[in-house]
């Protein structure tokens, strides 16, 4: 028991829904932040299961988060999902690409995050 | 989430946050107006026009979600230099954010009005038809960049077009690379960013995949020069940064020969619309010296939008015998790719439907929200002083121990003299916790500026008055509470200059001033007070004019009238019942004169003043105090009973003996150091029995710059005081500002100087 699950997005409200959504599931302890850098600084120091970011953020874009992990030998098996608004598909479509597992699209309702979050942490 | 207010009301605080930013970013465009645009800015503006969508889709806000969506995809396109910024775009932003403050208030209330929604509609529309397009260009340059596929698969949209446009003017491009521990990456990137921003613009900042050591990490950053090789070197000296030029071939011969590339590989089957990306990155992978890179999708998608007038004509495209996956048209299972924000389910519906009074956005600027947002350095402070008196609590207790087992009789002296200790230590840490409660209350009075700045220049538009605003001092802090009690007497004056003040374009031209008139605001801090003053280059206040009002008004009698000073009759335009305006204006005809924005001031323990000159223009000066939380207040006697005078507006304290004062046109007046200072007797004032007494003190004070001393019996000394505001009949009790507790189960009441000066030099203000 005991999964960990990385949140990053710049907003603090959204944030605290994704964290919301994701702790409903018991058992998820959700690691929020709101930005790339510190978001590199904190996947060394614990062990995530599951990393869920924004794309559109001010320091490191989504994007480099994602190739980050994803090239990252020690990172590169965790699953990862992108949150994105409409109208990005350019930028979405090129997150699939680098490797994320799953998309969002704001405004999306917390049981379909909670639905992903279950089925990619395989718990029931 | 949860539904309750609470939501609602965090909502409301991160829009509040969110429309703040957009309104300075969209007031630096604004005054950057036929310059060139900044690319930074510009992405900014979109930056908080999208978080504004995406939290507004959350809490089921449709208008704001849609509203935002409208400005963001304008933004998008202006961004990615597919629409070229014009003064129509410019202003249909602006009156967007209008449309969105009054939406967020409306949101915060619950409601919904049908103008509002109506505004929407029309703003989105517009949107759709805005902009020039910009010319398209005929290759894409990106294609003559020797760069990395690998890097460029993790640009984002934008961070193409800033590298294309880099490319398109011929700027020399950079790999910049440096590595940095992992614990401080973040100052140094600061640092390096900080070398590297003055001479170019910083495309992207890659963390590099690679990990470099346990600790540490590596990151490229694409930077375009404006400067030489040499000189940028020189500009990144000191710092561990290495410098590569990414090669560029020459133009018009760039997608000839080796564009074969493998086929598109499949698409990972989560990937609803297969695009180019996915296929970038998998043939680096394959083919990694690959001497040059494939188109990049985007200036392909630049032709596919769909709907918009935006259509700009697509870069004409590469030879066909490149294979491109066509672009994705519709998204299956997803929202669509434009249009309408579908409605949120309705769990994310934000209660909706009840009632309360309808506000007017332009009837005030208030903050929506009771927030302050605290410096972290600030609490940390509070945190160790706090830490410090649990400190001093702790060896009280020891103490107290101490004396219960040694027995009741001996307190040694040393004993006490360590009683003292603490206790002075006890009261410098409730000191300084005080103060530092004090500034964490403290706001930069620019958050009512930026607001007012966007509001001239809507007003200056629709009454036809060519205007530059210019504000100063926004970073001086005051009080939340009186920041936020200053934005509606500031606009009021405001419109008031714009009004009346500043005259037509024509008129100024045929009086021989400048077209464009000025208005400013500017706020300065003076000692414990901050004055704020609002100014314009307009026709000035006709005092005689003025006097003729009054008289005819029988404010002032023909006698007054006689003996008043410019400046006295110009001050009779804040008595009530005074207005001068001979029509009703569209603009400040609200019925509400200068005397509510004085009392708004009074009610501030500030002080309104005004100066002007015929021709010349018109100044307001409005004196407040930096706070209203806790004061620090002299305690005086007066016939046996205790008052308390605020300290921030006592000047002085002079001993006085019966035969200094004199009687000057039956005022008493007092001399002082050459001047004459107008002398109140609080006892005559407040009606209480007076008794002769040899010697007496007289308390002189001041606010801007009227001085007048108030006669006391005596003098008790400091304190601090929280003052508590006055109930029922003596509310109306002039002179009183409310009462206080002195700590020992006394209630003192507390004067009020501004009103005590205005009753003792008089409305006709003899003392100029």
């Amino acid at each position: 028991m005991g999964f960990k699950v990385l949140i990053v997005e710049d907003s603090r409200t959204s944030r605290e829904f994704i964290a919301a959504a994701v702790e409903a599931v018991p058992g998820i302890e959700a690691v929020t932040t709101s930005s790339g850098f510190e978001a590199l600084r904190l996947l060394p120091r614990h062990r995530f299961d599951l990393i869920i970011t924004d794309i559109n953020m001010p320091d490191i874009n989504g994007l480099e988060l994602i190739n980050f992990v994803k090239k990252n030998p020690n990172y590169r098996d965790t699953p990862l999902f992108i949150i994105t608004t409409e109208g990005r598909e350019q930028d979405r479509d090129r997150g699939m690409a680098l490797g994320a597992a799953e998309y969002l699209v704001k405004p999306f309702q917390p049981a379909s995050l909670e639905g992903l979050v279950r089925r990619y942490l395989k718990l029931a | 989430m949860n539904q309750g207010g609470k939501a609602l009301s965090e909502f409301v605080a991160e829009a509040t946050e969110i429309l703040d930013t957009l309104n300075k970013d969209l007031l630096t465009l604004d005054e950057r107006r036929g310059q060139e645009v900044d690319p930074e800015l510009v992405n900014g503006i979109f930056r908080a026009a999208h978080s504004l969508k995406g939290l507004a889709g959350l809490f089921g806000q449709d208008r704001i979600a849609r509203l935002a969506h409208g400005m963001e995809d304008l933004l998008d396109r202006l961004r990615l230099g597919k629409l070229v910024l014009d003064d129509t775009a410019l202003d249909s932003l602006v009156e967007a954010l209008d449309v969105l403050q009054a939406l967020l208030v409306d949101a915060s209330r619950g409601e919904t009005s049908t103008a509002q929604s109506a505004r929407v509609e029309a703003l989105v529309e517009g949107f759709s038809r805005l902009g020039a397009p910009a010319a398209p260009g005929e290759e894409d340059p990106l294609d003559r960049l020797e760069l990395d596929p690998q890097v460029r698969a993790v640009f984002t949209e934008y961070e193409e077009h800033r590298l294309r446009e880099n490319v398109r003017r011929g700027v020399s491009l950079w790999r910049v690379r440096a590595d940095f521990d992992l614990s401080d990456f973040d100052k140094g990137l600061a640092e390096l960013n900080s070398r590297l921003k003055p001479v170019g613009e910083i495309i992207s900042t890659l963390p590099s995949a690679q990990p470099s050591s346990a600790s540490g990490i590596a990151f490229d950053l694409i930077f375009g020069s404006k400067v030489t090789g040499p000189e940028l070197a020189k500009a990144v000296e000191g710092t561990l940064a290495q410098l590569a030029p990414l090669a560029l071939r020459p133009p018009g011969r760039g997608s000839a020969p080796a564009k074969a590339r493998p086929p598109a590989p499949v698409a990972p089957a989560a990937l609803p619309a297969p695009e180019a990306p996915a296929a970038l990155a998998r043939t680096a992978a394959s083919a990694p010296a690959a001497p040059s890179e494939p188109r990049a999708p985007s200036t392909r998608r630049a032709g596919s939008r769909k709907g918009k007038a935006s259509r700009a004509a697509p870069p004409p495209e590469p030879e066909p015998e490149v294979e491109v996956p066509p672009p994705a048209r519709a998204v299956p299972s997803v929202r669509a790719a434009q249009g309408v924000p579908e409605t949120p389910p309705p769990e994310l519906m934000a209660e909706a439907g009840s009632t309360g009074p309808r506000v007017d956005f332009d009837t005030s600027l208030r903050s929506l929200t009771q927030t302050v947002r605290v410096d972290i350095r600030r609490l940390d402070g509070l945190m160790n002083t706090v830490g410090e008196l649990l400190l001093i609590k702790a060896n009280l207790q020891r103490m107290v121990e101490g004396a219960r087992q040694e027995g009741t009789l001996v307190l040694s002296k040393a004993w006490v003299q360590e009683l003292g200790r603490e206790t002075r230590q006890l009261e410098r840490k409730l000191d300084a916790l005080q103060s530092g409660l004090l500034e964490a209350r403290m706001v930069p009075v620019g958050q009512v500026f930026d607001k007012l700045a966007r509001l001239v220049r809507r007003i200056a538009r629709e009454a036809g008055k060519e205007i530059d605003f210019i504000s100063s001092g926004g970073e001086v802090e005051l009080d939340k509470l009186i920041v936020e009690e200053l934005s509606d007497p500031l606009m009021h004056i405001i419109r008031n200059a714009l009004d009346h003040g500043v005259e037509s374009p024509q008129v100024r031209v045929a009086a021989g001033k400048p077209r464009r008139a000025i208005v400013s605001l500017r706020a300065e801090q003076k000692g414990n007070h901050v004055v704020i003053e609002v100014s314009d280059d307009g026709s000035g206040i006709d005092e005689h004019r003025v006097r003729e009002v009054a008289l005819q008004k029988a404010l002032i009698t023909e006698a007054q009238a006689a003996e008043m000073s410019r400046r006295e009759l110009l001050n009779l335009i804040f008595l009530p019942g005074f207005s001068t305006a001979r029509s009703v204006s569209e603009l400040s005809g609200r019925g509400v004169g200068l005397d509510v924005v004085k009392n708004n001031i009074s009610n501030l323990s500030g002080l309104i003043d005004v100066w002007s000159e015929r021709g010349r223009g018109t100044a307001f000066h409005l004196t407040l105090p930096l706070t209203l939380a806790i004061i620090r207040a002299l305690v005086v006697g007066v016939s046996g009973r205790t008052y308390a005078v605020p300290l921030n507006s006592v000047l002085e304290i002079l001993a006085v003996q019966p035969k200094d004062i004199r009687t000057v046109e039956r005022r008493e007046v007092l001399d002082l150091r050459g001047q004459t200072l107008p002398l109140t007797r609080l006892a005559r004032m407040f009606g209480l029995p007076e008794r002769p007494i040899p010697r007496s003190f007289v308390v002189v004070v001041g606010l801007a710059q009227e001085r007048m001393g108030i006669a006391v019996d005596e003098l008790f000394g400091q304190q601090d005081i929280v003052t508590k505001p006055l109930g029922g009949r003596l509310q109306a009790v002039r002179g009183i500002s409310g009462a206080t507790d002195l700590g020992n189960r006394r209630t003192v009441l507390v004067l009020d100087v501004a009103a005590l000066m205005e009753e003792g030099i008089g409305p006709e203000r003899r003392w100029a």
